[in-house]
């Protein structure tokens, strides 16, 4: 606490203050200072004082929530539990760090002079790292950057994929740079998990978000109930997304698909996976026929191993002499040799025509 | 204070796609003429569904940083705004005309003051010019030149050829280039036959476009004639049939079109202060007489 708090304090006491255990007022028969333990009545300015004097984390902690509002406040609470601590529990912590997990953000909040805040922010899997280790930030727009591309140098189009790079660390931000630097990683996630929290959060399903689309997504439309649960599980799951869906198929029809574990919720089908249903929507179009393959056990079983390779991005991670494991690409190249022509189409298949 | 917010395509497939409205959107902030300045995109996030409520402000300028207008300007940022009032003809627009209409976002409840698309604003002109000039180094090109402004074109929209053909038109006015002409990729007359329509040894080749990708580092390069395959890269300026062409790539990566996203911003009332004249001294271009 300092000087300038202190003055505020006794400011806002005549219309009356009450923060987190905190409260001060003035009337007409003089001050009074309440605090979780005891309530004082009828102090000169003096008495006022010395009680603010005593409980200086308490009148700081005022002065830092004193203006704030709106999500941006209840984002920076969330993160020091501001509604489960109580004050003097809080800046004990705080002085070591209080840490909240955002995606695969790590948000700390730490005291900075006089009672105010600062905020640290890295990548979760970084959160043993010495600082030094990491590169520095102080701009949010930086954030941007960072999340453009992946570890591997691959784009991101999907912000809140679970693919974020490691290696830098923002400091000593304030609030709302804090802030803005979250939602320069993971766009509007901030705004949606507040209207979520005041149970205002406007979820609109797939059928009402596929029937608005016109040119070329018109068609998303047509992909049955079976395809939009299809649609779910391959692109709406952690692995692929941190958003919590909160969307189903309709107002009625609850998707089977898991939901995510995300802090965040997920209040529409996002571009990336409209475009994938436009794709689902034209090929679903198609009857289907069939067809007789020759494939021994173990053949089948290799298939099944490539296309969950593929599904899961494991690709890259399949050493190269593993030639156990059946999407090796090893294997897969004399599954090619042996049941493919030239053209890479399969041979000696009979049906389909 | 209002906010601003550049309104883009964006890609699922491109990181570059969005470098220009990331540039624009920080000369614009460090000109301090708007409380908050964000971009949003049809296919990159915040989505134009969501971004206006991650802005404090209640007032909201929505600029297209898109070239002509039509589907986009006239549909799909609409709606996904959800400016329910939105009707085109509010626009009285024979296809480069667009300023602005102040309408309500249902979800949010905030004033949204939507423009017109940065590539069809006067001032655009200007920003094709001055990457005439930053593609030659010369701050005087013109004599001796001929200049190309080359549009996307559709049989689809009328409009993306509008834009095109008002710009060369604008800037055959000027009496600076000794020959202007709008080409186009998929329509007539086409960028493909580039020298046959100019007399100058010289031309700069502007293709109005917002960002450098598929057509204009791969399409548009290849079909003049500058090189076999984009990949082996080409020189500026390139020999194609006698003619010397000075390839300038995505109009849209211009530092300059800050001021025109900033211009229509001002057209639809906002207070710039003096960031008009903070944009074009940072940017390299000039401020008209009187601003």
């Amino acid at each position: 606490m300092n000087d300038a708090q202190l003055h505020a304090l006794r400011e806002a006491a005549t219309d009356g203050v009450s923060c987190d255990g905190l409260r001060a007022e003035r009337t007409e028969d003089g001050y009074t200072f309440a605090t979780p333990e005891a309530t004082h009545e009828g102090l000169d300015e003096a008495g006022f004082d010395a009680l603010a004097e005593a409980n200086p984390w308490l009148v700081s902690n005022w002065h830092v929530w004193a203006d704030a509002s709106g999500a941006r406040a209840a984002y920076c609470r969330w993160i020091e539990r501001a509604d489960d601590l109580g004050v003097r529990e809080r800046y004990e912590a705080l002085v070591e760090g209080l840490s909240r997990e955002w995606g695969q953000l790590l948000v700390t909040a730490e005291l900075g002079e006089d009672g105010g805040r600062v905020y640290e922010l890295r990548h979760v899997d970084d959160a043993n790292a010495e600082p030094d280790a990491l590169a520095l930030h102080d701009d949010p727009l930086d954030a941007r950057e960072i999340a453009t591309l992946d570890a591997d140098g691959r784009y991101r189009p999907l912000k809140t994929a679970p693919t974020l790079q490691r290696g830098w660390r923002f400091a000593a931000l304030d609030g709302r740079d804090l802030v803005r630097t979250v939602e320069f990683f993971y766009p509007a996630t901030v705004a949606n998990w507040q209207r979520e929290r005041e149970g205002d959060l406007d979820v609109t399903h797939f059928r009402e978000t596929a029937e608005r689309q016109t040119g070329i997504y018109d068609v998303v439309d047509e992909l049955d109930p079976e395809g939009v649960e299809n649609l779910a599980r391959a692109c709406c799951v952690d692995s692929q997304c941190l958003k919590r869906r909160e969307w189903d198929e309709d107002d009625e029809a609850e998707l089977d698909a898991p939901r995510g574990d995300g802090e965040f919720p997920c209040r529409e089908p996002c571009s990336l996976v409209i475009a994938a249903a436009r794709q689902w929507a034209i090929l679903e179009s198609e009857d289907s026929r069939t067809y007789e393959f020759e494939l021994t056990p173990s053949e089948k079983t290799q298939l099944e191993e490539i296309v969950g390779a593929v599904a899961e991005g494991r690709t890259d991670e399949i050493r190269e002499a593993d030639v156990g494991d059946g999407a090796n690409r090893y294997r897969a190249r004399y599954l090619r040799a042996k049941l493919t022509d030239e053209d890479g189409s399969f041979e000696n298949v009979s049906g389909g025509q | 204070m209002p906010a601003l917010v550049i309104a883009a395509h964006g890609s699922h497939l491109n990181p570059g796609s969005h470098d220009p409205a990331f540039a624009h959107a920080d000369t614009i902030r460090a000109a301090g003429a708007f409380e908050e300045v964000r971009e949003a995109f049809w296919k990159e996030e915040p989505s134009f569904r969501e971004v206006l409520r991650t802005l404090d402000s209640e007032q909201i300028y929505v600029v297209p940083l898109f070239v002509s207008e039509g589907y986009f300007t006239e549909q799909v940022i609409p709606r996904e705004l959800r400016l329910e009032e939105w009707d085109v003809a509010d626009w009285n627009s024979e296809g480069t005309d667009a300023d602005h209409v102040t309408l309500t976002a249902e979800d949010v409840g905030k004033t949204v003051h939507y423009c017109g698309p940065a590539g069809t604003h006067e001032s655009m002109t200007d920003v094709i010019v001055q990457r005439a000039e930053s593609v030659t180094g010369d701050p005087d090109v013109g004599e001796g030149f001929g200049l190309a402004v080359v549009g996307h074109g559709t049989k689809r929209n009328e409009n993306s050829a509008k834009a095109t053909e008002y710009h060369a038109e604008r800037v055959r006015e000027t009496g600076r280039f000794e020959e202007v002409h709008a080409l186009f990729m998929d329509e007539e007359p086409e960028v493909d036959d580039v020298t046959e329509f100019f007399e100058s040894d010289d031309v700069v080749v502007v293709p109005l476009f917002v960002a450098d990708g598929y057509h204009t580092q791969e399409d548009i390069p290849e079909d003049m004639g500058l090189t076999d395959d984009y990949r082996e890269g080409y020189d500026i300026p390139t020999e194609v049939d006698g003619t010397r062409i000075w390839y300038a790539g995505a109009v849209g990566t211009e530092a300059l079109m800050a001021d025109v996203l900033l211009e229509r911003a001002a057209d639809a009332g906002a207070d710039v202060g003096n960031a008009l004249d903070l944009v074009r001294q940072r940017t390299g271009g000039t401020a008209a007489a009187g601003d």
